[in-house]
């Protein structure tokens, strides 16, 4: 399946991704209207340290340890290979942040559910908003071995 | 009566159950499976009770799986049965209503069952509840109300989960145990009061160092000298495992039944899953209960496949835990030993406890934000001296990680 990878050596560091992840959620049409003044939370995150930078969002894992541990079955592998979660059945335990080992799930704002990337299948874009504006190719999406 | 005979049997339907089921056909599509469950329920998340009774589920969001699940997977569910025995000489399972099933590879997923406490007169209190199923939850909802005061024994998880779903709805809740801070088992001092000042600004009153002396049908007198009224008691003082179905056919069992890294118990073709086991802790090294929902997933899945003639092996058990009151959360993995790094903060905390070079376990109070990345090394056994160990002590991150792991972890498919 096609899947998001990161080339870190091209990541500048700018964070564009985090808030074009957080405006794709809005469904809104102009991102500053969207975003301007407001706390976003995005489920990709950039990691800076020093010259190095580099963004982690869901990987999609073949063997996903947050669907195993999901206590309420909210979490589930579709037969595209994404990683979805359900929240309308999640109770917000947060036993998936607790074992994703690349930190890429985490608490919603209202604090009552988890979130987590799911490729834009969920929101207007289809396809992922993070990589479609990306400045430099350091996040793509794409089949690898 | 005739003998049905099946593939697969798997007696128990919850978690590990479930779990089994999706081993054995990611492996065997068309092996005939028997489910034998005692509760009546189509299978639902067990820890989501305290849920139901906030109010933050219901019953159909409590399926653990999609409605079409047993028809889709080719399961034969028979509900509200109990497995009484075993004989694995003969490869049968005897069940309450007279029937027996025949099979070739048989899953002990029976789970555990709680039990009371030696008190006197416990017998002579009606209004009197465990919290371990769906049919636990819904028989206390029936008792709640808004003038009844509800008294707790047992300050682990499952007593304050429960005390987490009840509080809105009845007048008060106390809670009384024998050890000196709430959630003993995951929880050390300082944790502890950050979530135990969460629950008193619910109203909740704790007895703390304190057991129950002597019951009467309204009240309990404290071994203290000090006496608490109650309408409602909630017995949650810990739990037995299920291990019967095994241990009276002759299989090795200690305080659970043991399993290998395949699942499988000492008798031939039987394997065994989830709460009613004891498997071997990595972060410990010893043989543990590790009775908690992934846990139970992991050994079951590991169960199904080998079952079914596949290749899994599971042997990376480990305590993890994530809890929280009313918005409070903890984050738990491994063991408490060796040296600690330690943030205190009012309302939040973390210990980050290091041994023989690797992450043993930590502790996270109102810190959830990335806890997995602790949680594998403590998993993986990940030597530190491949880490950047003080970025890691200030925020779990994969910056931490060299450029070559991170390539391993973000720039393939995982």
């Amino acid at each position: 399946m096609k899947r998001i990878y990161v080339n870190e050596k091209w990541c500048l560091g700018c964070h564009l991704c985090e808030y074009e992840c957080a405006f794709a959620a809005t469904g809104l049409s102009d991102m500053a209207k969207a975003l301007k003044g407001k706390k976003i939370y995005p489920k990709i995150t950039v990691e800076d340290g020093g010259s190095v930078h580099f963004a982690v969002n869901c990987r999609h894992c073949t063997d996903a340890i947050c669907v195993k541990s999901c206590i309420s079955g909210a979490l589930s592998k579709g037969e595209d290979g994404v990683v979805r979660i359900d929240k309308n059945k999640c109770v917000g335990c947060l036993t998936c942040v607790l074992v994703c080992p690349f930190g890429a799930v985490m608490p919603a704002p209202d604090g009552h559910a988890a979130m987590k990337c799911q490729l834009c299948t969920d929101n207007a874009c289809g396809t992922p908003n993070c990589v479609a504006h990306c400045p430099n190719n350091a996040i793509v999406y794409e089949e690898r071995p | 009566m005739k003998t049905q005979i099946f593939r697969y049997v798997i007696v128990g339907n919850s978690t590990a159950a479930a779990a089994a089921i999706e081993g054995i056909r990611e492996t065997d599509g068309e092996g005939s499976i028997a489910v034998v469950g005692e509760e009546k329920h189509f299978v639902y998340g067990r820890p989501l009770i305290s849920y139901y009774l906030l109010g933050a589920t219901d019953a159909e969001r409590m399926r653990y799986r999609p409605a079409d699940f047993y028809e889709k997977m080719k399961v034969n569910a028979m509900l509200g049965v109990r497995a009484e025995k075993t004989d694995p000489a003969k490869k049968m399972v005897r069940l309450s209503d007279g029937k027996v099933l025949g099979y070739e590879k048989l899953l002990v997923a029976t789970g555990s069952r709680p039990f009371d406490p030696p008190v006197k007169g416990i017998e002579s209190v009606k209004e009197r509840f465990h919290f371990m199923t769906m049919d636990d939850a819904l028989a206390l909802e029936k008792a709640l109300s808004p003038e009844k005061r509800v008294l707790i024994i047992g300050a682990g998880l499952i007593g304050l989960k429960c005390l987490e779903g009840i509080a809105a709805r009845v007048k008060s809740v106390a809670v009384v145990d024998m050890a000196g801070r709430i959630l003993p088992s995951i929880l050390d001092e300082y944790g502890a009061a950050i979530v135990q000042r969460t629950l008193e600004e619910k109203g909740a009153e704790f007895y703390l160092s304190d057991s129950v002396a002597e019951l009467e049908s309204d009240a309990a007198h404290l071994q203290s000298g000090k006496t608490v009224p109650f309408d409602i008691l909630v017995v949650a003082v810990g739990v037995r495992p299920n291990t019967e179905l095994v241990k009276d056919a002759g299989g090795e069992t200690g305080r659970g039944i043991a399993v290998d890294e395949r699942s499988r118990t000492s008798l031939p073709d039987v394997y065994a899953a989830g709460d009613c086991t004891e498997c071997f802790d990595v972060t410990s090294g010893q043989r543990k209960i590790l009775a908690l929902l992934p846990n139970a997933y992991l050994q079951g899945h590991c169960a199904g496949v080998n079952m079914a003639g596949g290749e899994e092996v599971f042997d990376n058990a480990a305590p993890f835990n994530s809890i929280g009151f009313f918005g409070t959360h903890v984050l738990t993995a491994g063991s408490y030993s060796g040296e600690r790094y330690v943030e205190k903060g009012d309302n939040a905390y973390k210990v980050l406890f290091t041994a023989d070079g690797v992450l043993k376990g930590f502790i996270l109070v109102n810190l959830p934000e990335r806890a997995g990345i602790y949680t594998s090394l403590v998993r993986g056994r990940t030597p530190l001296a491949e880490v950047d160990f003080s970025l890691l002590e200030r925020a779990p991150e994969l910056m931490a990680f060299s450029a070559g792991a991170r390539r391993e972890k973000l720039a393939r498919e995982v």
